[in-house]
């Protein structure tokens, strides 16, 4: 299955994906309108210090904590991709904890969110992949 | 603090309404132009500071940002010109030498936007590329004028050796110092692809480079910066710098700031002591001295490697090409006055030099005159900016074209010109490891392949409509060649006729 990957030999540290991941969440046309003076709560995180930049989101276990821990079953992992249902979702941040790469975080509606890959919001390459300005994102079969 | 009596050339312009702070420009500007104003939440610009590298226009997701020239003037005046006056401020403030880098910016004839193709009309067939086969191989050398046979009367190989592209382009001498490990792995892995060459500049050869010998051509320059008898053997053939288009006369200096870690080992100059390549050879200053390291070199390498000696295009180019084919040297390089560098005095590079398209046809005129066009393979660079530059320059004489600008373009560089600072935004022309790694070279490498493909299917179609399908036979076609604009004189160097004849 193909997953998100970073190569932080890459990662120049810019930013982009956060902003791309952000305004592909949106389902809006033109990113100026959509993020004009919005602070953005993306699902992929650049983690940076010393010089050392990579882009973090979520890894899409195989066998991934969150789910077993999800105490409503609001998460689950379906052709390998580990997506949320808002519907089920309480917000008790059980997954929060559980995930040991930080990749999943509260979202702006009450619900926790993560990366599902974009699959609900564009099709094909993710938007953090596409808006990678130097490859450090890829999207592939490992 | 005294006056500052330079304005910014440029103004960065910023959509407020299109910006969505999301500082991509702050954080991808090595100049600090960009500025992030936290308790105000606004995002300032500094034009002084930019340079029009344009990495920040290319970087921002939503088109927010345009580099505009000041509109700041001085009062009109043909002669001191707002550049003229400012180098003077400079110079008054620095008492320094100008600094410029890539190729002659200034408002000199372009002679190959003044030359056309021909096509065919109906009395001569033209070509369709895409059904029937075209050749756009290329072999260098020296071709041998007489059949030789053995006492049994059999034909004696006295081939010398020859090396064979795939078609008539390659990336010129940048050496590893000048531009990035990035840039040079690039640069190696697409010639690799293609089945042409690069060249590794006067800098010694990376340790990671040595398997792309096959795809490798290295140089020996003033300096000697880099030579041993591996690093000789380790490419195709062996390049001789004796000059350079973008500063004839003038040696090359890297500071002794770039000169740390790989490229100090590589270069095998000690850290941080500046790598300077004199102006001349100091064992070079007659045709004969050159064949002196012309035939050290093939002796080195056991007469398995062609050599090339490189000049500048200048005034009296073709007797030294006319000495230079009977040096021994299999391949000359010619490059003109628009060539790149990464650093040359101002003066030098705007001022010095002749047009290569002029130098070619002079050069490849005396050669024929005088009987020795085989003797030797010519290779011009200097500004081939098209596939139509490629073509015109086969027609006017030569084997093979250089491209060194075209080849930095298409992996980032804008042209700002700023190489000498060393502080390269798209990790080009810089050491400086947070911004090479700014190039990463998947990426580059596939784009100097699809730029060389493109070129090559625009120079079969050129070379189709023309009704020739093989490069050889477009070679020193002058005939396929028509001046506009040009004078007697100019069209006499050239060897063609005005359009309309």
């Amino acid at each position: 299955m193909k997953r998100v990957y970073v190569n932080e030999k890459w990662c120049l540290g810019c930013y982009l994906c956060e902003y791309y991941c952000a305004f592909a969440g949106m389902n809006e046309k033109d990113m100026a309108r959509a993020l004009k003076d919005v602070k953005i709560n993306p699902k992929i995180k650049i983690e940076e210090h010393n010089g050392i930049s990579f882009a973090v989101s979520c890894r899409h276990c195989h066998e991934p904590l969150c789910v077993k821990g999800c105490i409503t079953g609001a998460l689950i992992r379906t052709d390998g991709v580990v997506t949320i249902n808002r519907e089920k979702c309480v917000n008790c941040y059980t997954c929060i904890l559980n995930c040991s790469y930080g990749a999943i975080s509260p979202s702006d509606e009450g619900v926790v969110q993560k990366c599902e890959l974009c699959i609900k919001t564009i099709t094909g390459t993710p938007a953090c992949v596409r808006g990678c300005p130097n490859g450090a994102i890829v999207f592939e079969e490992r | 603090m005294a006056i500052n009596f330079l304005h910014p050339y440029y103004e960065i312009v910023r959509n407020y309404e299109k910006c969505i702070i999301c500082r991509a420009c702050e954080r991808q500007c090595i100049n600090e132009a960009h500025i992030y104003i936290q308790d105000k939440l606004q995002m300032v610009c500094d034009d002084a500071k930019c340079v029009n590298c344009h990495r920040c226009v290319s970087l921002c997701p939503t088109r927010a940002l345009k580099i505009v020239r000041n509109g700041n003037t001085y009062k009109e005046n043909v002669n001191w010109n707002g550049r003229t006056i400012d180098e003077i401020y400079r110079q008054a403030e620095s008492g320094g030498v100008l600094l410029s880098s890539m190729g002659n910016p200034e408002n000199y004839p372009i002679y190959f936007d003044k030359i056309l193709l021909n096509a065919s009309q109906v009395t001569n067939p033209s070509i369709d590329p895409l059904r029937e086969p075209m050749e756009t191989k290329v072999f260098l050398g020296t071709k041998p004028t007489d059949i030789e046979r053995d006492k049994n009367g059999y034909i004696k190989n006295n081939l010398p050796p020859q090396i064979a592209l795939s078609m008539p382009v390659m990336f010129s001498a940048m050496s590893y110092g000048s531009i990035s490990y990035n840039a040079h792995e690039s640069l190696a892995r697409a010639a690799e692809e293609l089945g042409i060459f690069y060249n590794t500049g006067e800098g010694g050869l990376h340790e990671d480079f040595y398997r792309y010998g096959k795809n490798t051509i290295v140089q020996v320059a003033s300096g000697r910066f880099g030579v041993h008898p591996q690093y000789l053997n380790s490419g195709v053939a062996i390049e001789i710098k004796m000059g350079q288009g973008a500063k004839p006369g003038i040696g090359g200096h890297l500071p002794g700031t770039k000169i740390i870690g790989d490229i100090s080992r590589t270069r095998m100059v000690p850290e941080g002591s500046d790598a300077i390549s004199p102006a001349p050879h100091h064992d070079i200053y007659s045709i004969e001295d050159l064949r002196q390291l012309v035939y050290s070199l093939k002796e080195a390498t056991d007469y398995k490697k062609p050599v090339i000696v490189k000049i500048a295009a200048v005034h009296n180019v073709a007797a030294i090409a006319s000495g230079i084919a009977r040096s021994g040297a299999d391949i000359i390089a010619i490059d003109g006055f628009r060539g790149g560098t990464g650093a040359a005095p101002t003066r030098i590079r705007d001022n010095v030099g002749i047009p290569i398209e002029l130098a070619l046809a002079s050069v490849d005129t005396r050669l024929r005159n005088e009987n020795i066009r085989n003797n030797i393979s010519i290779v011009v660079g200097g500004s081939i900016r098209s596939s139509a530059d490629v073509v015109k320059a086969i027609a006017l004489g030569a084997d093979c074209t250089y491209i060194a600008t075209s080849a930095l373009l298409a992996l980032g560089c804008h042209l700002c010109r700023s190489c000498h600072t060393g502080k390269c935004n798209w990790g080009i022309a810089t050491q400086v490891p947070e911004l090479v790694k700014r190039l990463n070279p998947n990426i580059g490498y596939k784009r100097l392949v699809n730029l060389l493909n493109a070129w090559q299917h625009e120079i079969k179609e050129m070379m189709g409509g023309m009704g020739i399908n093989s490069i050889e036979s477009l070679k020193g076609n002058r005939l396929m060649l028509r001046g506009v604009g040009l004078n007697e004189k100019e069209l006499e160097i050239l060897g063609i006729k005005h359009a309309g004849e």
